[in-house]
């Protein structure tokens, strides 16, 4: 019996038995992880059934009209002890959170409700739920159309189709304004600070050049001329804009009039079926990933931060990679091994270890402040006091993340470098070619998808990377991308918006928590996709290489 | 080390009565010592490597025989711990002189590994890289250079049709011989072979054999080997080196046939190693 279980032992199974588990419970944690994040991100952009409840309320009957979206069950002690008076002897009570919308009549979107106080529940096919720019959601039922004010005579069963009609209009103009206040105005005030810097330029010099300042003077005419004939043109729109309005009963038979500018989406999702939600699905998600964010980022999209965190990681990659294999090279094939080196390298691995708030710090000690107010001082001295490179910015946060993410790209292309065999640099060596020549021609190329390796380690890694970047640049929300059509069109000293940042933003500093929620969820997933398409192309990048550069296997 | 064949079996070829002393000495060595450290690797050498001859390095591991290949092209400079006294000379030039440049010395003494060490190209690109470094950069002059290296070793059949694939592509044997191709394409004075056939099969190794054979009509070359019948079968000239001091010097089929040295005899006949 002893000498039996000995062998069990013996043969390895238990051991094997235990990697099996180890590597399973590490690949369901991640799976389940990944899973938990779609299901309750992705779940935001399916449209949801409008539900109309009678509801008793503190002995009135209410009717409410809202999506269902959190069922729970509350031990019914509890909400006896919150004041809730209950005629029934259940032990739990299922209890939903009612999204009921119409913020800027409730004052909040969200009402909690106990299923033994609704009396009647319904499936109102007429609900219609408006995406608006502002206020969030409205939900209700459509009564008829207002042109400039005086009702529309459309037969109730066109109302619908009619009003898709005018939002159409309305969203073409939208596009329209949005046109010209982001891009034409954009862009003549761009050129207008510019004037105003030079302008200060010339004033900070001492010298007097009346023509200078003339031709100025001259330019700044010319633009503003620019401004009043957009400004003109934009009056035009907003009038058309606003001409249309829709007449909405809410419940109890209340009416309210909303302005069709501010709708962006109209929608009727309990007369949808399955393949028109599955249309919607991917309208909204689409919108999501390309639209600018709304409502203190609470709604609409997040494409400035898709845009930011890709920038800002590109720009790392551009800024570490040089700078790591030249390390590499230097410590591995030219230093002299001793001390020194020894010193270095360990110096370097636990640079890795340190935290990366710490990073942050340090970027905005010595890159904003330091760097960054010094560069002020010297080239813009026009700008002062508003700082350009003196304040957080993209260069500044590559430049931190960088310093962040050296040390991987320094220890992969050493452990790259120390692979190339020996017999490889003296077949170089002995054909005349210089050590230098040698690690050009041979070593630096066999070594490179180790370097691709650091650099897709660095990615994983500052990708993700949130603390230090809420010092050195990442904001709630930048007016414009760090990249545009203004010369000189990359805009380094700019703020600029993160995925990681807007997570934490959205999840924990919004007014509205409970709405935001699910764009927690799609926002991590994004960021999760963000990071692992950019991960795909590295190793693309890098398989492609080793294949090139495949050695000698025996 | 297992020898197995007896020494008479040995071929004797046309130039066996040649001595060394009428030969045209390609390199010299003049009390050469080498120094690992404070370890001494090679003791006061004195040896004449004839012009346009292959000379053979005999004798058991760690004799030096490799040390003293690689000290021919400087390659021992890569070493840290590596101090040196006596002289070397190629062609009466100190290898070791100061104004001598490195680069240039290993162009006129090329190198080929025990191992196959073709870098990660085309086979083109190997052959050619000697060339690129020189700063060759005529299309048509590397494209004949490479043909004509490649053909030198007898490898041109093999692999004219399939020049842009990879080298390690290659067999063992085909891989050597690119090497090989690789260094004459420089056009060196010297050929340095340390053990090129040890780590290949009998076929390729007949084949290397050949073409080392056929080397010597052009260059110096240099073979260091742990197979004592390819010395004989080889070499015009057999050094024996013994715990790194240079026992016995001579024609390859006198040494073989009548050393004057006992350990020579001891060595050729299997009683160590």
């Amino acid at each position: 019996m002893n000498t039996e279980k000995l062998g069990f032992f013996k043969s390895g199974t238990p051991w094997v038995w235990l990697n099996a588990g180890a590597v399973s419970i590490s690949m369901i944690m991640v799976v389940g992880l990944l899973i938990l994040i779609a299901v309750r991100g992705l779940g935001h952009f399916w449209p949801k059934t409008i539900w109309e409840i009678d509801y008793l309320e503190g002995g009135n009957q209410v009717v409410l009209l809202g999506e269902r979206s959190k069922i729970e069950a509350v031990s019914a002690k509890q909400l006896v002890a919150s004041g809730l008076h209950l005629d029934f002897e259940e032990e739990f009570v299922e209890r939903t959170l009612l999204k009921v919308g119409n913020r800027d009549m409730y004052g909040v979107d969200f009402k909690l409700i106990v299923k033994p106080a609704e009396i009647e529940v319904r499936k109102p096919v007429d609900a219609i739920v408006f995406e608006r720019t502002q206020w969030g959601n409205f939900y209700g039922f459509l009564q008829s159309i207002n042109e400039n004010g005086s009702t529309l005579a459309v037969k109730p069963e066109m109302l619908w189709s009619e009003l898709q009609e005018r939002l159409k209009r309305v969203d073409e103009l939208r596009d329209e304004i949005h046109e010209i206040e982001k891009f034409d105005i954009g862009k003549i005030n761009y050129k207008l600070e510019k004037l105003r810097l030079s302008e200060r330029s010339i004033e900070l010099s001492g010298i007097q050049d009346a023509e200078a300042i003339a031709e100025i003077a001259a330019q700044r005419k010319v633009l503003d001329d620019e401004y009043e004939v957009l400004k003109g043109k934009l009056g035009k729109l907003y009038v058309a804009i606003s001409r249309d309005q829709a007449l909405m009963t809410i419940q109890n038979g209340q009416e309210k009039l909303i302005k069709l500018a501010g709708v962006i989406k109209a929608s009727k999702p309990n007369a949808m079926g399955v393949g028109t939600k599955l249309i919607h699905y991917f309208v909204n998600l689409k919108n999501f990933v390309s639209d600018d964010p709304r409502e203190a980022n609470t709604e609409g999209g997040i494409f400035p931060a898709i845009f930011g965190t890709v920038m800002m990681v590109l720009l790392m990659s551009v800024i570490v990679t040089p700078f790591g294999v030249i390390a590499a090279i230097y410590l591995r094939e030219y230093a002299k091994q001793g001390f020194v080196t020894r010193l270095v390298r360990i110096s370097v691995n636990n640079l890795a270890g340190v935290p990366s708030i710490v990073y942050g710090v340090f970027g905005l000690g010595f890159f904003v402040y330091f760097l960054g107010g010094n560069i002020d001082q010297l080239f813009y001295p026009e700008a002062l006091p508003s700082p350009t490179f003196g304040s957080g910015g993209l260069l500044w946060a590559s430049l931190t993340l960088a310093l962040l993410t050296l040390p991987v790209v320094i220890v992969a292309t050493e452990e790259g470098l120390a692979r190339i065999p020996r017999s490889v640099r003296e077949g170089s060596l002995a054909l005349g070619a210089t050590k230098a020549e040698t690690l050009w021609r041979t070593v630096i190329p066999m070594a490179s998808p180790a370097m691709m390796t650091g650099l897709i380690l660095a990615v994983a890694r500052a990708a993700g990377e949130v603390a230090p970047l809420m010092l050195v640049g990442a904001v709630k929300l930048a007016p414009s991308l760090p990249l545009d059509l203004n010369a000189p069109f990359l805009h380094l000293e700019r703020k600029f918006m993160h995925l990681g940042f807007h997570i934490y933003d959205v999840g924990f500093q919004s007014p509205n928590v409970e709405a935001a929620r699910p764009l927690v969820y799609a926002t991590a997933l994004i960021l999760v996709v963000v990071i692992v398409l950019l991960n795909l192309s590295a190793i693309y990048i890098r398989n492609h290489l080793r294949e090139k550069y495949r050695t000698m296997e025996h | 080390m297992a020898i197995n064949t007896p020494v008479s079996d040995q071929v004797f070829r046309g130039n066996e009565s040649k001595k060394i002393e009428d030969e045209e000495v390609c390199m010299q060595c003049n009390d050469f010592s080498l120094f690992y450290g404070e370890k001494q690797a090679l003791f006061y050498i004195n040896m004449n490597i004839p012009s346009e001859r292959v000379t053979a390095f005999i004798g058991p591991s760690g004799c030096g025989k490799s040390t003293l290949l690689r000290c021919m092209n400087r390659m021992n400079d890569l070493v840290d711990s590596v101090t040196l006294r006596g002289e070397l000379l190629l062609r009466g030039e100190d290898v070791y002189d100061r104004s001598v440049n490195v680069t240039d010395l290993r162009r006129r003494v090329g190198m080929v590994f025990q191992k196959p060490n073709p870098f990660p190209k085309s086979i083109f690109e190997n052959v050619a890289y000697g060339l690129r470094l020189q700063g060759v950069s005529n299309k048509r002059e590397i494209e004949d250079r490479v043909e004509w290296s490649l053909k030198r070793a007898a490898l041109w059949d093999e692999v004219g049709n399939r020049l842009q694939e990879n080298a390690f592509a290659l067999s063992g044997g085909q891989q050597q011989r690119l090497v090989i191709a690789r260094a004459i394409a420089i056009q060196p004075e010297v050929l340095l072979l340390d053990e090129p056939a040890s780590a290949l099969d009998p076929i390729s190794t007949l084949k290397i054999e050949e073409l080392i054979f056929e080397l010597k009509s052009r260059y110096t070359v240099v073979i260091v080997t742990h197979n004592m019948q390819q010395a004989a079968r080889v070499s015009d000239y057999t050094a024996f080196l013994y715990l790194g001091e240079l026992i016995e010097f001579d024609a390859t089929d006198r040494l073989f046939t009548n050393p004057t040295e006992k350990k020579t005899e001891d060595y050729i006949t299997g009683r160590y190693g």
